[in-house]
This record gives structure tokens, sequence and C-alpha cells, in this order.
């Protein structure tokens, strides 16, 4: 038999797997008498952050390749202000616009990731140029604030429940509910099953971790190292955008100071669910209970109702700094043994 | 062995702005047989390696590899993979947070039906390598849970099983133990059985000897000849690579050995050690003595002196300095206990090119006084013009920049430099180098003075007439070790047999 060690990467992820079960069912516990037990409330972590996990799952594919995308906030702002402008103001076609959107959002990747992979630029400096530049032609677009009610397909699809056949409950006057998600949340399931396949089973998906992992190595074992750079920007864009149009499904409008500081929350997710800055480590489903940790921790702030909402991003604050000591220790001890 | 030719470079030139890096380099590979390629550094070894795999383009010559037809030019190492040239550095190549299997097949990954990765295929796949190369790994752990030493056959796995005619080894054996080479020499005699042609690139002299079948030596960036192993013995191929006709030597009479006695010692090192640079050793420096450290080079003589001097800080050990055991985490300890160090690397460690003459004189005694502690201008003034005067820099004024300088004046202020903070013990690495004949005879005058002054001094050079001008002992060096002393009988032949190493020479 073989004796299957445990890299110290697994156990990252099981921490952070662990730590959202003790930290939600704490919440449990604690707030069981405002319904906080009710699996209506675990959906709707889901669906407040379908956004944010298509996000996440883009910066983490960037992340593997040791770069970092901190555009994705404006352009999911960008994206907004668009399709609330496009249907209310210039009556566009619901369906044409999300395309028009997904095409932007691609475009966008393309250039970011042209100036990254092949001329070299840093990431942090390009993408920066790209979080002005959206957060600039969000205004461009709109400076109102711009709410969608008049596109009926859009308001129709936001508005859809879709019931899950378990988990129904009667609540205190006697009324059956049965729990629901929305169709943001189908959305970014798939995107995460999409790309967890994809890093594990693909070409490109490996060629995003040997990147990160050694870049010279890659380059001399034979890989095209900046055209996969290029692809894991596009890919992030293009994934942002999709999360944009979820975000819109919730939000239903469009103004220029949204989803501001959207971008750290994805990063600050990817890294809490165990993917290093360095790059060549890091997986969606960490990136995924990242984000679960990052809804969980705001909806219990919210749910006490007396903490001040800032008291959620100090909780992230520790966190992060608890995986990243993690993380560091798991490194120290690893070079050690070497 | 008549074995088929699969590589042969024909004439290969190249430049660098300024230097003749290859000029005219034949070089001839058969199958299976293991060639050593040797020279100092700076010979021509890598430049050569990098014109064949693509990473330099050559000026002129040719290169031609069995089974294509006209000669061949690689562009990229990728280029140079399908044409069955493979590379394995020094530093492993190959992606540590990946599984062994994957390192194995990426870029070219087994597929399934649907076109995605088939893991199980290349994990069998991988076993399968594992097995015929007798190494036992589990190929799903990541790479990084193995050894350099495996890491490094890892990459050789992958490196044949791309179907490579010619494997090139740069300097493989640099991070390994004894175990670990042992290993390596074992897969390496697999494949040449295999008929897989080897070059491999070496400063380990115990090695060549070991498994090469043939040694091409370069120097200078030019061929100096190719031997079958057997007509070279290791005293010759030192020869070789230094440039010595060894036959010729004129053995120079050293001068009658000035006596230490042990109340004397200034400098006691024991068992000092950085690793990775210099293995433990043990060092007596008496005052006024003039130690020479010989060796080729890259064979630990700066890392010997940076370690005395905390440049790169001793690992293991004790240093006395004057019957007191002292610490030196840093340069600035040493240079309070009166040490200095000429750093072989005068334009990167020495020189600061936009200061002034007088500026970089004053900057080591500026130094060890403190930041706090200006030296007045009249001062700086007064040593620089001592100095300028007594080892006659040629320069327009005190305050000309020094990077206008000539590299020989250069050295002279650097040395200035130290001298300015009157030190006790001075190490002097290379300071000839690169110097005209005139300006060498007169630092090796001003070494000889300095030691009669009571100063010690450590001295390095490449050039083995000149430690025998100015050095009373020699420390001798091999791969990052100290191999003895020679006090006694120094002329240039028992140096350069020193230096080879082998039959009882030590």
């Amino acid at each position: 038999m073989k004796n299957k060690k445990i890299s110290s990467n697994t156990i990252l992820l099981f921490i952070t797997i662990a730590l959202f079960v003790v930290m939600y069912a704490a919440g449990c516990i604690v707030y069981s008498a405002k319904g906080f037990s009710h699996l209506q409330t675990f959906l709707n972590i889901l669906i407040n952050n379908a956004g944010l996990l298509c996000v996440a799952c883009g910066m983490t594919c960037v992340m593997l390749t040791g770069g970092i995308d901190i555009s994705v906030g404006s352009l999911i702002a960008m994206d907004c202000m668009l399709l609330s402008v496009g249907m209310e103001r210039w009556h566009m076609n619901a369906i044409a616009l999300c395309v028009l959107v997904l095409v932007i959002g691609i475009v966008f990747g393309l250039v970011q990731g042209f100036c990254i992979g092949y001329l070299e630029i840093q990431p942090f400096i390009v993408t920066m140029a790209g979080m002005f530049f959206g957060r600039g032609m969000t205004a461009v677009i709109c400076t109102d604030q711009v709410s969608i009610s008049s596109n009926k397909l859009f308001v129709a699809l936001a508005n859809m429940k879709i019931p899950l056949p378990f988990g129904a409950y009667t609540s205190r006057r006697g009324i059956v509910q049965v729990p629901y998600i929305r169709i943001s949340v189908v959305i970014a399931l798939v995107v995460l099953v999409v790309i967890f396949l994809m890093l594990r089973y693909t070409k490109f998906g490996r060629n995003l971790y040997a990147v990160g992992g050694n870049e010279t190595s890659a380059t001399m074992m034979g890989l095209n190292v900046k055209k996969t750079k290029l692809k894991a920007y596009v890919l992030s864009s293009f994934l942002c955008s999709i999360g944009g149009i979820c975000y819109c499904l919730n939000t239903m409008s469009g103004s220029v100071q949204q989803a501001k500081g959207l971008e750290m929350n994805a990063i600050s997710s990817a890294v809490i669910g165990g993917t290093l800055l360095t790059g060549g480590v890091g997986n969606v489903i960490g990136s995924f209970f990242g984000v679960l940790i990052n809804g969980t921790i705001s909806t219990l702030v919210k749910t006490n109702g007396k903490l001040l909402s800032s008291w959620s991003n100090i909780a992230v604050a520790a966190l992060l700094c608890f995986f990243i000591v993690l993380q560091s220790i798991f490194a120290k001890i690893k070079n050690s043994k070497n | 062995m008549d074995n088929k030719v699969i590589l042969t470079m024909r004439g290969i030139s190249m430049t660098f702005p300024g230097v003749k890096a290859l000029d005219n380099v034949d070089f001839t590979l058969r199958q299976g047989e293991i060639h050593a390629l040797m020279g100092e550094n700076g010979a021509g070894k890598s430049t050569l390696i990098k014109c064949l795999t693509g990473i330099n383009a050559f000026e002129a010559g040719e290169i031609r590899v069995d089974g294509i037809d006209g000669p061949v030019v690689n562009h990229s190492t990728l280029d140079a993979q399908k044409k069955g040239i493979s590379t394995v550095y020094q530093e492993v190549n190959l992606c540590p947070n990946l599984s062994v299997a994957e390192n194995l097949f990426i870029g070219r990954e087994p597929k399934t039906k649907l076109g995605t990765i088939d893991w199980r295929e290349m994990t069998k796949r991988s076993e399968k390598i594992m097995k015929d190369l007798d190494m036992q790994v589990d190929v799903t752990q990541n790479l990084e849970e193995y050894s350099l030493a495996l890491q490094q056959m890892i990459a050789i796995a992958r490196a044949v099983d791309m179907d490579c005619k010619v494997l090139i080894l740069d300097e493989p054996t640099s991070s390994l133990d004894d175990n670990e080479v042992m290993k390596l020499f074992t897969l390496m005699r697999q494949l040449k059985e295999k008929g897989v042609g080897i070059i491999f690139v070496t400063h380990f002299l115990e090695q060549v000897y070991e498994v090469c079948d043939r040694i091409t030596v370069l120097r200078n960036g030019k061929l100096v000849g190719e031997y079958p192993i057997a007509d070279l013995p290791r005293v010759k191929l030192v020869a070789a690579m230094m440039g010595k006709d060894f036959d010729d030597l004129a053995s120079i009479k050293s001068e009658e050995t000035p006596k230490f006695s042990d109340e004397d010692i200034l400098i006691d090192a024991q068992g000092l050690s950085h690793k990775g640079k210099i293995k433990p050793f043990d060092l007596k420096i008496h005052k006024g003595e003039v130690v020479g450290l010989t060796g080729l080079l890259g064979s630990g003589r700066s890392e010997l002196a940076r370690v005395i001097y905390g440049a790169d800080k001793n690992q293991t050990g004790t240093l006395q300095v004057n019957g007191k055991e002292e610490k030196i985490n840093a340069p600035i300890d040493a240079m309070k206990l009166g040490m200095g160090l000429l750093p072989d690397d005068r334009k990167a460690e020495g020189i600061i090119g936009d200061l002034s003459v007088r500026e970089n004189i004053i900057l080591a005694l500026q130094a060890k006084r403190g930041v706090f502690r200006l030296l007045p201008m009249s001062k700086q003034v007064e040593i620089a013009d001592k100095y300028i005067d007594i080892l006659q820099i040629k320069t327009a004024s005190r305050e000309t920049l020094i990077k206008q300088l000539s590299g020989g004046n250069q050295q002279k202020v650097i040395l200035a430099r130290w001298l300015a903070t009157d030190p006790d013990f001075l190490i002097l690495d290379e300071p000839t180098r690169g110097i005209d004949v005139g300006t060498k005879t007169e630092i090796q005058k001003l070494v000889l003075q300095l030691a009669g002054e009571g100063k010690s001094l450590i001295f390095i050079s490449s050039e083995i007439e000149e430690m025998l001008r100015t050095c009373s002992k020699m420390a001798v060096l091999r791969d990052g070790e100290k191999v003895g002393e020679i006090v006694e009988d120094l002329s240039q032949e028992t140096v350069m047999k020193a230096i080879a190493g082998g039959d009882g020479n030590e």
C-alpha cells in the first residue's frame, strides 16, 4: 500500500472549509431565533455573492499565474451601467446587451492580457489602468443612478425564483416557505464547475499552474507563457462580465460607485481559499469557500443588527492575516524539510 | 569506440560587445559517449552550449545533427528540443508545484477521447518511465517533495523521454551531495548504454574522470583540444585549462620563507563555512604574512575570503583575531577589527562611479568612523592627496569622477581606500586583473611592502607567478573546499599539482 501524504495545500483547503462550517454553525446557534439556521439564509449568501463568485473564479486563474487583476470592480460597475442605461434609456434588447457586455469583457481582457503577457508590464499597473478606465467609462456612460424596471425580460429573469425540492419549512406565521435560488446562482455555480474542470483537465488549466510555479521552467519546458498569460486575463475579464450580469440581476441598477472594492473581496476570497499571491497554488473550490466565508461574515454582522457593518471588514482582515500567517508557516516547514 | 557521430559543431564564433566569446570552436559528440566540456569560468563553455540550444545566436560556423540534412540553427530551447537536443541545468527547470507525472508530461499530456487530460494514462506512463530508470518515486506527489538530486533526475527523465539524442548536463552536480552524485552517474551510464550522447559541463575534476569518455577543453573562447580521457591526466588537464604548457614550466625559486611563530598569529579561523559556497576550513595567518589562495576560478577562493570578512556570514566554526574570539556578522564588524577587502568585481562591488576620487578614497574610513563623525574636508583632502601621491594614481585631480579613470587607476583608488583605514589585515581579491604590467608590478611591490610593515594579507590571483612572487604560504582550494596548504617548496609545479589534486599531492 502506498502511504499517501496529504500535501500542505490540501490541509489549508480543509482549514478553510472547517472554518466556514464552524463559523456557520456558530451563527446558527447564536442567531437561531433570528432565523439564521434556515436553509434560505445560506441560499441568500449565495444569491448575494453570485457575482463575486464568478469574479473570484477568474481572479483565481489570474493569481495562479502569479498575477493579479484589480480592474474587476470597475468592469462590473461599467457592465451594470451599460446594462441599465441600455435597457432604460436606449431601450435595447436585454439579450443583445448581455452579449455586448461579454464581448466588451473579452476585448478588455485582450488588451490587458496583451500588455501583461507580450509587453511584459506589471499586472498590477496594467489592471490599475484598467480599473481607472472602467470607472471613468462608467461615469461617461451616465452619472446618474439608473434603475432597471421597464425591460420585461430582464425583470422577469431577476425576479425568477427557482424553488428547491427540499428544505421547506413553516414560518412562525404558519406560511410554508420553500427555499429558492435565483438564476444568478445557477450561472455562478456553472462557472465554478466549468472552471474547476478546466483547471484540472485541460492543457490551458495546467499551464496556468506551471507558469505560476516557475515561469522560466515553463518556458524551458516549451510552454507558451505569453499566450497563457494573455488567456488568463481574457478569462478573468470574461468571467467578470458574467459576474457583472449576475450582479446587475441582484441590484437591478447601475451607478458610478457600484462594486467599489469588489476586486479586493475577490482577492481576499481567493487568498482565504488557499491561493498563493506568488502563483502556482490554489483552486476554485477554495475560492468558493472564501466567498462563502466573506458572505457569512457580513450576514452575521447584519443579523446581529447592533454592530457597525464595518466590523465585517475587520473580521475579513483578521482572517486574511490568519491565513497568510498559516501559509507562510507551511512554506517554512516545507523549506526546513528540504 | 567507433561510434556514429551525432553532433558536430564547426568553427563556431560569437562576440559579446567588446569580447570575443567564442573563436572558431569545434565540438564533436558521438553516440553513447559522455563528453566533458571543460574550461575555467569565462572560457566559453556556457556560451557554446547556449549557441547549440538556441539561446545565443552564433555569428559564424555551422552545427550538424545526425538525421537532419543541412546545417541546424536553433532559435529557442524548444526548437532544439524538437531536434533532439535537451538541456538540464544546475537549477532544476521544472515546476515544483506540479506532480512528478505532470512535470514529465506537461506540454505533451496524453489526452482522452474528449480532449481532456488523461490523468490515469499519464500516471501509468510516468510510473513506467521511473521504473525503467530504477527510480523509486511516487509520481502523483508534488515535485517539491523530493530532493534536488531526484528533481534533477526527473528533469533528465523528461528530456530522455522526449526522444533526445543529445543530452546536455550543465553543472548538474553543483548542488548535490556525494551520494546523490553517484545516483546521477548511474543514470548517466544507463543513458549512455541506450545510445544517448551526453555533454557534461562541470568544474569538478574528479567527476570528469569518473564518468567521461572524452574531454574537450576551452580557454578564453578558443578550443584547446579534444582528448580521450586516457590521454589527459589531471595535471595536463589543469595545464590545458589554465594555458600553461606543463613541460615548459620554468620552476621559479621562491625566496627564503620567513619564519613565523605561533605568538604572531593574527587571524585564526577554525572550521568556518558557508553552505553551498565553501566547506569548513581552518586557516592561520601570521602578522606580516602574505597568504595566497589558489585554485581554479570558481573553486571557492573568493568565497573563503568573503566568509572571513563577513560578507558571507560564517555558519559554522570560530574566528580568532589577535587571540581573541570575535563574531563577525557583517563587513562593518570586520572593518572595526582592522580588516579590509578589495573585491574581485571592481565595477559592481568596489568603485562608486559617480563619486570623485577623493570621496571614493575616504569612503571606508568614513564608514568605520560612523556617519555622525564626518571627516573634516581638510583631512579628506590630505588623505586623498597622500594616497594619490604614494600610489601614483593618474587622475586629472582629486575631484575627478572615478569612472573616468582607467581600470588600473580605479584599482589603486580602491586600494587607497583600504590603506586609508590603516588595516592590520587586508584581503586582495584579484587586485591585478585587467591592469597593465607596470601597475601590476607596483601593486606586487606594495603588497610586499605592507607585509614588511607587519600587516597581514590574503592575496588571490589567477596568475600563479604573481602569487609565487608575493606569497609566503599558499592555500589550495578545489570545488569549494580547502584541500591543502603549501608552505615549503613553493613552485609552479607543486601548486599546479595541488590544484589538480588526485594521487597523493596534498
